[in-house]
């Protein structure tokens, strides 16, 4: 059974068709059940994680997984949890703490065809081996023209957590995102996790897969065409979690689940916003977030990671290029603060966008009387 | 550098022991014996700043090996003249290379390897079409050595759409995926833990897809990634999982304008080896003969499934660094001495005094090989460059991202997806 979840067909065909093709369109099951309780089955992220990587393994024995702890430890984040049992230790192979050399020998075996699931403890740790993520992963296929393609996924907790500090805390989605031959994703709900997961494995070309620390234990509800071991999602496509008229919200990961929680309140104000979970940086869902653009002529960015140069500044200059005559507002970006990530909790609360900060930008670009000098 | 200067004069170490005659022992070819002459390098107190004090700085003749009749001799008449060939390619084309550099047919950075093609040859020859072999930004004549056409490498460094990465590699990253030339990096250090994942996957074919497999990897690196973090990490792994990987320093003492000893603590980079718990050896790289023993001492332990090895090649580089490099910081007398051992000038004198060939037949291959050359650069000239739609294609083996397929659906609705036979 195949249990691709579409949604937006219409949007991603083009900007004239969106709006249009509702008997296209198939609502997503779990959106709409999100706010309501439900008998459908509940997962973590955590446990979507792992029964993604778990098929993964059983149907294709090139995959393995390589990293820190993901073997006898089960996993630092115990997203790898009971592989090592399953598949022996050829197949989930801890390895001691060296980043360059375990990423470059993971990409060195998918030169040869192998299907590494490389595992970075955290993404602050992949600095060590940014080198193999980016020169000997990415770049590899357009060096060999297309002689030796690197089917490897690099994984791991992306983003601040709680209380872990300025180098524990960095968002790496606008460094990865801005790398041809890369293929970044980033899944909210246990749905993408599953979906997004299994697809980075059977992609043929190195994806960086950036998780959430904090999400790994939310659950959400997955439909029974997500839990089939078919289930993959497609990469490059965006969702629209929530639909509205009066605004845009892009965010990703975390800031997905706070977008929403926004949402709400902003719907008591009689704004209604539409949110999109951006899924997949790059390739980035340029044709989903203008076409939203354009039905709403209003855009507010959201991201935890460093406001210049960020993804919010790409989906801004994208939405400016294409539908700068939609635009009713400037674009507002809400961004983590531009500063290392501090330890105090009250500072780190402050350091990273709150609901209330998604809440006051949207009302600003509605011009709804909030001025630009409140901060966090 | 005047401390240098002043040990000169030093009577020279002796060669260190060669192949004449020796048993295998348990310890390995060459590698660390309690009578070694190790010892008498570390322990001298003027050493370490001294280039005249490397171990296998005699002009050591590759005739001292024939102490024997033709029956010990180290190749067969075929083997001779294919190595022969191979070192004659290798000269020949680099060469040529820095010619058509000069004539602005070749731009960016090119790196030659003039002086360094025993090492090539003595490893590569001994190879099978499956092995790997993975290099740094010298890696044109590694490219040749495993068989990639001469042809394609020159149109390659031309920047030509018929060169074995279709003009966009060049010629720091040679890859080809026929011959398992695993590239071509530009950053030192970075193709070794490729290399050792290359390895990886020979053990992983063999442990857990219950493949026949028993191919082997090389990682060519030089003296001055020996310093660098990613060698040890991946030292490390190789030995701690016996991965089918020989790792083969080419010491040329010189890292661009960096002298390997005065960035080493200690320079004897064979030593890193035992310290990781793998043999280290270390071998006249100006003599194939002797690479190409200890290359296959240490091609054998790993198809055996034993483990890595480091090997030290000391070896050194006739040209600059590149052909952007004035070469002005190395001694015109170390220069010249090293002009002596020329690889080439030894193997064929070898060949000669041995009787494998004749200098008729020498001369042939010679000639041979200058048309194969003069051929690849005709070739390269009149290649095509690439045409314009070349710039946005191969940036992914899938460009419209996984979910959607040639023809224009989401590739996961293909009923073959779930088999595993969908086009992905």
């Amino acid at each position: 059974m195949f249990g691709i979840v579409r949604q937006n067909v219409g949007g991603a065909r083009g900007l004239s068709s969106q709006g249009l093709n509702s008997m296209v369109r198939l609502r997503p099951i779990a959106s709409v059940i999100r706010n309501y309780s439900s008998a459908t089955k509940e997962m973590t992220v955590r446990d979507a994680l792992n029964s993604a990587l778990d098929e993964e393994m059983a149907a294709d024995p090139n995959v393995y997984v390589m990293g820190e702890e993901v073997g006898e430890y089960q996993g630092a984040y115990k997203i790898t949890k009971g592989l090592l049992d399953k598949y022996g230790p050829e197949r989930v192979v801890d390895t001691p703490i060296t980043e360059a050399g375990f990423a470059g020998i993971g990409v060195g075996s998918a030169y040869h065809g192998l299907r590494p699931v490389i595992e970075f403890m955290t993404f602050n740790f992949s600095m060590q081996a940014i080198d193999h993520v980016i020169n000997s992963a990415a770049k590899s296929n357009y060096m060999s023209a297309g002689q030796i393609n690197v089917p490897i996924v690099f994984r791991g907790p992306n983003g601040p957590a709680a209380g872990v500090g300025a180098q524990h805390s960095q968002c790496y989605g606008a460094w990865y995102g801005s790398v041809p031959g890369l293929k970044v994703l980033v899944p909210y709900s246990s749905e993408d996790a599953r979906g997004l997961l299994k697809a980075a494995i059977r992609d043929p070309d190195p994806v960086v897969f950036l998780e959430n620390e904090l999400l790994y234990g939310e659950s959400f509800p997955v439909s029974a065409e997500a839990l089939d071991s078919s289930f993959c999602l497609p990469i490059g496509k965006a969702k629209i979690e929530r639909e509205g008229k009066d605004i845009t919200i892009t965010a990703f990961s975390k800031m997905v689940g706070y977008a929403l929680k926004a949402a709400e309140i902003l719907e008591k104000d009689g704004i209604n916003a539409e949110v999109i979970n951006l899924r997949s940086i790059r390739p980035l869902d340029r044709a989903t977030i203008n076409a939203s653009v354009r039905k709403t002529n209003r855009l507010v960015t959201v991201e935890e990671g460093f406001p210049q140069h960020g993804i919010g500044a790409e989906i801004c200059a994208s939405v400016v290029e294409d539908s700068f005559g939609y635009l009713d507002a400037p674009v507002e970006r809400v961004a983590g603060a531009d500063v290392p990530t501090p330890y105090a909790a009250n500072l780190e609360r402050m350091a990273f966008p709150q609901i209330e900060d998604i809440v006051r930008a949207a009302k600003r670009v509605c011009y709804r009387s909030v001025p630009l000098a409140a901060t966090a | 550098m005047a401390f240098a200067r002043s040990i000169h004069h030093l009577h020279p170490l002796p060669p260190v022991s060669n192949t004449r005659g020796l048993k295998p022992s348990p310890l390995f070819l060459g590698s660390i014996r309690p009578d070694s002459h190790t010892h008498t390098i570390t322990r001298s107190s003027v050493s370490v700043s001294s280039s005249a004090q490397r171990r296998s700085a005699v002009a050591a003749n590759v005739s001292d090996v024939k102490t024997k009749p033709a029956a010990n001799l180290l190749v067969t008449k075929e083997e001779g003249l294919e190595v022969y060939e191979d070192l004659i390619l290798g000269r020949v084309f680099e060469d040529m290379c820095a010619q058509m550099y000069y004539r602005g047919k070749m731009f960016g950075f090119v790196h030659l390897y003039n002086g360094q093609e025993a090492v090539s040859s003595g490893f590569i020859k001994l190879l099978k079409q499956g092995d790997s072999v993975v290099s740094t930004y010298r890696d044109h004549v590694h490219a040749l050595s495993k068989g990639v056409p001469a042809r394609a490498v020159m149109s390659e460094l031309f920047g030509k759409t018929t060169g074995c990465c279709r003009g966009q590699g060049g010629s720091m990253h040679m890859f080809s995926a026929e011959h398992n030339v695993l590239g071509g990096f530009a950053f030192i250090g970075e193709g070794i833990p490729v290399a050792t994942g290359a390895a990886f996957t020979s053990k992983y074919k063999r442990e857990v897809l219950k493949e026949d497999c028993d191919d082997v990897t090389l990682a060519f690196f030089g003296d001055g990634t020996a310093n660098n973090g990613q060698f040890f990490e991946c030292l490390n792994m190789a030995a701690l999982w016996k991965l089918p990987i020989i790792f083969v320093v080419e010491n040329n003492l010189w890292a661009i304008g960096m002298s390997h000893l005065r960035a080493t603590s200690d320079p004897e980079i064979w030593k890193k080896g035992p310290a990781f718990g793998m043999p280290g050896v270390h071998v006249d790289g100006m003599d194939v003969l002797k690479v190409r023993e200890v290359a296959k001492e240490a091609i054998g332990r790993a198809r055996r499934g034993e483990g890595p090895t480091l090997v030290e090649c000391e070896t050194y580089r006739f040209r600059g660094h590149s052909l952007a490099d004035p070469d002005e910081l190395r001694d015109p007398d170390e220069k010249a001495r090293y002009a002596a051992r020329d690889p080439i000038t030894q193997f064929k004198k070898y060949l000669i005094e041995n009787k494998l060939a004749s200098e008729a037949e020498l001369k042939a291959i010679e000639k041979k090989i200058d048309e194969v050359v003069e051929d690849a650069v005709e070739f390269a000239d009149e290649s095509p460059a690439p045409s314009r739609s070349q710039l946005l294609e191969n940036v992914f083996a899938d460009p419209r991202g996984f979910g959607i397929g040639p023809d224009g659906r989401y590739r996961c609705e293909d009923p073959k997806f779930t088999e595993g036979t969908a086009q992905v």
